[in-house]
């Protein structure tokens, strides 16, 4: 993974709502799977610090931000499909078995 | 919750004329859509509300950009001579970038648009803005392709702008000029106010129209209205009232407070007719229109008069100076007595106040000194627009009106007032000055009055303490009206009868 190196995710939510939870629960396990102990999350609840939406741009919540490695991209919604977020994250599900050191 | 319960309550916009169209302005605290087909001028529109309540009226805003980026909306409105950039550094204005981010977007389950939702919120607490522009909601449906998802946002969005009391205007695209009214059917969600923006070709030109298709709980102008948009006035909306020429004739003639008048106009002004007193600074236009109203007074007749150059206690100084009592009149109700500088607010406003004066007052007589100077405060088409809102009010109400209005030149010549009224005007009277041997001397003639036989002659024109006084015919003169008097060689009879005066 030496191209890759650590993920660093931000994950924007508006409130600890179901459908929040439910992007932390998705998120974490899609990580564990593909990136265990590589990656870092930071949970920002924009209700308690609506200036870093500002910053970000948020529109949409829940949003993942994939601050690195680059590019960055962007992931709305729960994150309950799973094949979308390792699409958005340029992770290819067929690398998944070969990516592992 | 700070909602408005008083439906009439209306945010004046400053934008030119469409205070007018929507008899006020937007209903404060409640969302105005606005629709129309791409390049109609949503934009300007919204970026002119925010501006002028900014520096008009000292409010503070905020604009949620959803399809340009601020820099290059900052930049387009720059053309117009706005400097927004300016707005934001004093802190009366802030943007929500809420444009399409370059980044692709994934879409990978349920969302919403809370991010937005809160942004706005936010900020508007923050800054305690009273404006909102949202550029164009339509946009959402771009930008996120679940449009059930999208509605339901709209929806919140709409709804918490109410919540917060913030009077807002909202675009939105359509795609026919005359079809349905929104892309997306938005205006289901906003519907307090809809404002439709079109831009028609027309005969090879574009024809730029505005119409107030509703407003919830208000009364509002009927029907489009042609409008410009010109640097840096912005949009101007002519206030063409639905009115037509079909005011009845009056046959009756009433007195312009002068014998000799009477008799040269062929028995006096009819009683609907407006009146242009066109004459040069100092030519005796204030006089006589201060002879006319004080004899609608003598005759018991109500008389408004509109003064945009002289103050209240001036008039009153003046009229004494003839011996004529206006303060008395004024008391007995008869005489009411408006003064304003033309500059004091816009054309639409004035024409607004002086209806709603001539409604309530109920005057016979009209008299506004002067009418020229209004040109001072408008485009030439907007004064043209203004004089004939003015004119067919006045005649729809059966108010005798007279104007004056200042010759730009000491001889007389063309003015802008004159060349867009006169043909609106039943009467005009000129008054110039006529030098004849290298004395200044007042010359008057009618030289025009619909419908009667009028004398043609130009006549001397005096002023002393007793007021006006019209003498004889001018001998020996020629083109005094156009401004050139010349000496035309006297008869030798006349030469002896001279020589021997001295």
């Amino acid at each position: 993974m030496a191209g890759h190196g650590r993920y660093l995710l931000k994950l924007y939510i508006a409130g600890y709502t179901s459908r929040s939870a439910r992007s932390i629960k998705n998120l974490r396990r899609v990580c564990d799977e593909v990136m265990a102990g590589m990656y870092e999350i930071a949970v920002i609840d924009i209700l308690d610090q609506p200036q870093l939406a500002e910053d970000e741009k948020i529109l949409a919540t829940p949003t993942l931000v994939k601050v690195l490695p680059p590019p960055m991209r962007r992931i709305i919604g729960d994150l309950s499909d799973r094949e979308k977020v390792l699409s958005g994250l340029d992770i290819l599900p067929f690398e998944v078995p070969f990516s592992q050191e | 919750m700070r909602e408005s319960t008083n439906a009439l309550e209306k945010l004046p916009t400053g934008i030119e004329g469409f205070d007018h169209i929507t008899m006020g302005g937007l209903p404060k605290g409640r969302t105005c859509l606005v629709v129309g087909s791409s390049g109609s001028g949503k934009t300007i529109l919204g970026m002119e509300f925010i501006y002028r309540g900014i520096t008009n009226f000292g409010r503070k805003a905020i604009c949620v950009s959803m399809e340009e980026r601020i820099p290059d909306l900052v930049r387009n409105v720059q053309r117009m001579g706005w400097p927004l950039e300016d707005l934001v550094a004093n802190g009366s204005l802030r943007f929500i970038d809420a444009s399409p981010d370059p980044i692709p977007l994934e879409t990978a389950g349920n969302y919403d648009l809370s991010g937005l939702l809160i942004r706005i919120e936010h900020l508007v607490e923050q800054t305690g803005a009273e404006l909102l522009v949202l550029d164009s909601i339509g946009s959402l449906f771009d930008q996120f392709h679940d449009s059930s998802v999208v509605r339901n946002e709209i929806f919140r969005i709409i709804d918490a702008l109410r919540n917060m009391g913030i009077t807002s205007m909202v675009t939105a695209e359509r795609l026919d000029e005359y079809g349905r009214i929104s892309r997306h059917g938005v205006e289901e969600f906003v519907s307090d106010t809809v404002i439709i923006l079109r831009n028609v070709l027309k005969e090879e030109k574009c024809r730029r129209t505005i119409q107030v298709l509703k407003m919830r709980g208000d009364i509002h102008y009927k029907g489009e209205y042609p409008f410009t948009i010109n640097a840096p006035i912005g949009i101007s909306i002519l206030p063409l009232s639905a009115r037509e020429l079909k005011q009845s004739s009056s046959t009756t003639r009433i007195s312009f407070g002068n014998q000799t008048l009477d008799t040269m106009s062929g028995g006096g002004l009819f009683r609907d007719s407006i009146f242009l007193v066109s004459g040069p600074t100092g030519g005796g236009k204030t006089l006589l229109a201060t002879t006319f109203a004080a004899e609608g007074c003598r005759r018991g007749e109500k008389v408004l008069l509109l003064a945009y150059e002289e103050s209240h206690a001036q008039l009153l100084r003046n009229a004494q100076s003839w011996g004529l009592d206006f303060q008395k009149w004024e008391e007995d109700g008869l005489l009411r007595v408006i003064c304003q500088y033309p500059e004091s607010m816009g054309l639409e406003d004035h024409l607004l106040l002086i209806q709603r004066e001539i409604e309530s007052f109920r005057p016979r007589r009209l008299i506004m000194d002067s009418v020229s100077a209004m040109e001072r405060v408008a485009q030439v088409r907007f004064f043209r627009e203004f004089v004939i809102g003015l004119t067919s009010f006045a005649k729809q109400e059966e108010v005798c009106s007279l104007f004056t209005s200042t010759t730009p030149k000491l001889s007389g010549g063309d003015s802008i007032t004159e060349a867009h009224i006169s043909t609106i005007t039943d009467a005009i009277l000129l008054l110039r000055y006529v030098e004849i041997n290298g004395i200044l001397r007042r010359g008057v003639a009618i030289i025009k009055m619909r419908g009667s036989q009028h004398d043609k002659q130009i006549r001397e024109f005096t002023i002393d303490n007793n007021g006006l006084h019209i003498g004889k015919p001018f001998a020996n003169v020629q083109n005094i009206i156009l401004g050139i008097p010349t000496a035309s060689p006297p008869s030798e009879e006349e030469q002896l009868e001279t020589m021997f005066q001295e």
